[in-house]
């Protein structure tokens, strides 16, 4: 496999990764034996349809969640076999998060709330050049309360990729928005991809979305149904839902 | 059950520890006001029952010695009901096998009946046959210490003759519910005794045949106290009368309404702060579910619930958690009402009283707590009931947060996000910051204010026994007698040192206001009995004028300089004006001071003394007081270190006890307004902190969010609970200061700390139970709920 915009190294390996939940009486088996890499620098988007693995799939992905059998290799660290505290550390230098509902402090101003991250990492972005990055420089003192959804969402953004991270996690990222505002977001995210070539997984139900991607993975009862490439990806400005 | 009380009572269980804390806190207060309630009500009642059914007088009276007749005049001012004369005389008693000398008085009652007024209640045995002459009645407390039954015998100096006299009953009396000697701070049953004797035998002892020394008098009910004195006063003035007074100063009931109007205090101030403390406390919770359930509420009401309906339900989970605490405070407060009764029976001798729960009192402490509890949650609940259902399915707008004065200014530059977050969180809760900060601040005055009282009290006391009186064995004559009786006393086994002094009753007068009270003259370059100032220093005795102690120059309302009229009360009872010399500071008692010789021209006569202070060798004491039972002229011998030892017994009993219960409650407020903040925190920002933990921060970092904002808030309400602590202290000082004692104000360092420390632990506490939610906080969970 060879993607158009990725390096062609394997960022991640997963191999037979399956994850149970126990819920009350009932056992949920959310992935059923997943196989994938994902490669660095490449805009993956993750198909599915809700309850079809795929937010299982990013948290354990993201350092969020243990696996219950399988293993996930990010580059040499085996991230099935690491405990909390090799996670949380995991997440701190690696990874960035975009959530579906942005999940901003709402006392910190945008500012704070992308300074908030670049105090604990190593190697960060300075806040504002993150902002501009998502075209929020004008509104870097503003409280979220001040902030409509999209800019809260773009700040989210700014949040996630100011500490530099090697892999951005996008879980619905317009999940909660309107289509216009949406696009919006994801042009941000394109953006990030290419100037900072960060591999960019983004987790959608939404099949326009796709178009955007380098590759499309497809995913249903906890496996992966399908994985097809784009030959030209689709400026996310021409999508449209 | 329906659906909707259903749904309570799971929302009950899931709100559990902050149920049980609020619970905890309003039964507390229940317990204290049921506690104090009770024990107030027992007093009030058992007291009105003894004084009415066994005839309490009203005015009582000491002279020299009036002859029978003159009793016909007293009985004839208008206003008075019963006047009965009695012989009433200090005696000394020795008991087998205890070698402590034994002080006692020893009052008349007519031959074989009860008397009218202060009626005995006779607890075993019979009152003296008529015609026996060494038959006598002991008071119970004195017979339960030494174990004495009907037909025991003891012996007793009367009027220096030795008698063997026979119990023939165990009473209790009105006069001396109360039991205290009259040199004595607290009730010592071993060492001070009330024996009652056919009146013709004591009058006969006492060389009193057809006269008396001593009366009581009942009033009509419309009758003018104060006039009656007067008459009373002036009838009795030439047989040498010390003035007569009032219930109101009379010893043992002023002893008994001083504890009743502590009581009271109580009653009001310590329910109140725990009440109100849980009234912020159920605030905050219905304040937190009520704004988690705008959604449930507005699908009720969108199905045809009504407003009310809907406040009812949230009225109803306030309900239940104040019965909860109720039933743990009628609980609480009958057990501690009746572990304090073996307290209260012990210092106060009723025939009877009853600790048992009033049903009025518990139906009025619940009543209390209900209205506490509503209080605090009416604004929350008319919220909810008032709340349109489209409004509430719409999520509530984001919260708004604003810079702060704090961050404007310099340390704005410091502060890292988290410190933003921490300081913006306090902010924009005001009142409940400032409200958290008022529990956890009471809490921490309260137990300052235990603290303070144990150390203030044992302060009193060290500057009462080492520094004042430093004697010791205190002895009293029955007369005064002259100075030169000293060289005996030196002389006496184990004696190293003796001093003498004189004390003379007065009737102290200034600005129409008067109080009656001792002049005590002191030997010049007294050691034994030294006069301190209020920087405890050493007072020398003026040669000229009068020293007093400035609680009753305050109360005369004199400054030194000033006249102040002295009626002597006894010898020639002359009126004369002396100036006041300066006041001292003594935390015990109500004295005024004079030199010794000067006092003895005042009374116009030689060198006499009325007393002697000794320092002895403590092992050659039981030869000296073999010696001093053979001295007639001794009425009474005190030893210091017992009565030190008493009091502070009698400290450990009661202050330590109290100040016990005080500081678990005082720590569970802490606990609970922590604990309850904390949850609430926790709750309400689970999905940010999650939020941090994927962004990488550790554990730490996001507990040290909650912690710091609580640690914070912890560490402002310490110096606020110290102001508080110092202002109760002040209250405190000024409720208990009284002619008996003044609490010296003193707050040490070690205080604050303590009161710190308790804060601070409780807090901590209440962080540890929290903790566990920290680390099982679902990251995944709390990402996908908006």
């Amino acid at each position: 496999m060879n993607p158009q915009n990725g390096s062609g190294m394997p960022v991640f390996m997963i191999r037979d990764l399956t994850k149970t939940y126990v819920m009350g009486e009932v056992i949920i088996r959310a992935l059923r034996g997943v196989n994938m890499e994902l490669f660095s620098g490449e805009l993956v988007v993750l198909l599915g349809a809700s309850g079809s693995g795929k937010s299982t799939l990013i948290n354990i992905l993201g350092g969020l969640d243990n696996a219950s059998g399988g293993q996930v290799l990010y580059k040499d660290q085996d991230l099935t076999a690491s405990r909390d505290k090799e996670l949380t550390i995991f997440r701190r230098n690696n990874v960035g998060f975009v959530f579906q509902f942005y999940n901003l402090i709402p006392s910190l101003t945008a500012r704070e709330n992308v300074a908030i991250v670049t105090e604990i990492s190593k190697d960060p972005m300075k806040p504002e050049e993150a902002l501009e990055l998502v075209g929020l420089g004008e509104r870097m003192d503003h409280f979220p309360a001040q902030m409509s959804g999209g800019e809260q969402q773009r700040v989210a953004i700014a949040r996630a990729v100011a500490k530099k991270p090697s892999v951005l996690m996008c879980d619905e990222p317009t999940g909660a928005l309107d289509s216009k505002t949406g696009v919006k977001v994801l042009e941000v995210i394109q953006t990030v991809n290419l100037r900072l070539g960060t591999t960019t997984v983004v987790i959608t139900h939404n099949e326009a979305i796709g178009k955007m991607a380098d590759r499309i993975i497809r995913i249903s009862d906890g496996k992966i149904s399908n994985v097809s490439e784009n030959k030209s990806r689709v400026s996310p400005g021409e999508i449209s839902w | 059950m329906n659906a909707l009380n259903r749904k309570l009572l799971r929302d009950i269980a899931s709100f559990k520890g902050q149920v049980a804390a609020i619970a905890v806190i309003i039964g507390s207060g229940v317990m204290v006001l049921i506690l104090f309630a009770t024990i107030l009500e027992a007093i009030n009642q058992s007291r009105d029952r003894y004084y009415q059914g066994h005839n309490f007088a009203h005015v009582f009276t000491e002279i020299k010695r009036a002859p029978e007749s003159v009793s016909e005049r007293i009985r004839a001012i208008p206003g008075v009901s019963l006047a009965e004369t009695r012989v009433k005389a200090p005696v000394r008693i020795s008991v087998e096998d205890f070698k402590d000398p034994v002080q006692g008085e020893i009052i008349s009652i007519p031959d074989g009946r009860q008397p009218d007024l202060n009626r005995l209640y006779l607890r075993q045995g019979i009152l003296p046959e008529p015609g026996y002459l060494n038959q006598v009645l002991v008071s119970e407390p004195f017979a339960l210490a030494h174990n004495f039954q009907t037909g025991h015998t003891l012996r007793a100096i009367i009027k220096g003759r030795m008698e063997t006299l026979t119990i023939s009953g165990i009473v209790l009396s009105p006069e001396y519910v109360y039991q205290i000697g009259p040199t004595d701070l607290i009730p010592d049953y071993k060492r001070f005794a009330v024996l009652w004797m056919n009146r013709s035998a004591l009058a006969g002892a006492f060389g009193m045949e057809g006269a008396f020394n001593n009366l009581v008098l009942s009033l009509h009910a419309d009758a003018d106290e104060q006039k009656v004195i007067e008459a009373v006063d002036h009838i009795l003035a030439q047989y040498g009368s010390v003035g007569a007074y009032g219930r109101r100063d009379q010893t043992s009931n002023r002893f008994l309404q001083e504890e009743l109007d502590q009581l009271r205090v109580m009653t009001i101030v310590l329910p109140a702060i725990f009440l109100g403390v849980s009234a912020f406390l159920l605030n905050v919770l219905m304040a937190r579910i009520i704004r988690t359930q705008r959604q449930q509420i507005a699908v009720l009401k969108a199905f045809g619930y009504t407003n009310v309906q809907v406040g009812l339900h949230f009225v109803k989970f306030t309900a239940l958690i104040v019965c909860m605490g109720s039933a743990l405070g009628v609980g609480m407060g009958a057990w501690a009402a009746h572990a304090m009764s073996g307290l209260y029976a012990e210092y106060f001798r009723f025939p009877e009283m009853d600790f048992g729960l009033q049903p009025a009192t518990v139906v009025l402490s619940i009543l209390v707590a209900f209205g506490a509890g509503l209080a605090g949650t009416f604004r929350a609940v008319a919220g909810a009931a008032g709340q349109a259902p489209a409004e509430a399915m719409r999520p509530p707008a984001p919260e708004r947060f604003s810079k702060g004065v704090i961050e404007q200014s310099f340390l704005g530059k410091v502060l890292g996000q988290t410190g933003r977050m921490i300081l913006r969180n306090i902010s924009r809760y005001r009142f409940k910051t400032m409200m958290s900060m008022l529990g956890i601040s009471l809490s921490g005055s309260l137990i300052l204010l235990g603290s303070y009282q144990f150390e203030s009290v044992n302060h009193m006391l060290d500057v009462q026994y080492r520094l004042v009186q430093r004697m010791d064995i205190s002895l009293s004559f029955n007369e005064p007698v002259s100075s030169n009786a000293m060289a005996g006393l030196a002389g006496l086994p184990g004696v190293h040192y003796v001093e003498s002094y004189r004390s003379v009753p007065v009737r102290l007068s200034h600005n129409r206001l008067e109080y009656r009270t001792s002049i005590l003259g002191l030997d010049r370059d007294a050691v034994l009995r030294v006069v301190v100032d209020k920087d405890l220093q050493p007072v020398a005795v003026p040669p000229e004028g009068l020293l007093m102690t400035s609680y009753l120059a305050g109360y005369l309302g004199a400054v030194p300089g000033d006249l102040i009229t002295v009626e002597v009360m006894e010898g020639h009872r002359r009126t004369l004006e002396l100036p006041l010399a300066g006041t001292v500071e003594e935390p015990v008692g109500i004295s005024a001071y004079m030199d010794r010789p000067s006092l003895n021209i005042i009374m116009r006569e030689g060198p006499a003394i009325s007393g002697a202070w000794l320092l002895t060798d403590e092992t050659s004491h039981d030869q000296l007081f073999a010696r001093l039972h053979q001295m007639p002229q001794v009425a009474g011998i005190g030893v210091i270190s017992t009565a030190e030892a008493n009091i502070r017994g009698y400290i450990e009993d009661t202050v330590l006890i109290f100040m016990v219960i005080l500081l678990i409650l005082a720590g569970s407020i802490a606990f609970a307004v922590v604990y309850n903040n904390a949850r609430v925190a926790f709750a309400e920002r689970s999905r940010e902190l999650a939020t941090l933990r994927v962004l990488g921060f550790t554990r730490a970092e996001v507990a040290w969010i909650l912690i710091g904002e609580i640690g914070l808030i912890t560490l402002l309400s310490i110096p606020v609970g110290w102001i508080l602590g110092t202002g109760f202290a002040l209250l405190l000082n000024h409720a208990m200061s009284s002619e008996l004692f003044r609490l010296p104000f003193v707050l040490s360092p070690a205080i604050f700390a303590f009161s710190a420390l308790g804060v601070i632990a409780a807090s901590v506490l209440s962080l540890f139970f929290i903790a566990g939610k920290l680390r099982r906080l679902d990251m995944v969970t709390a990402l996908k709920t908006e």
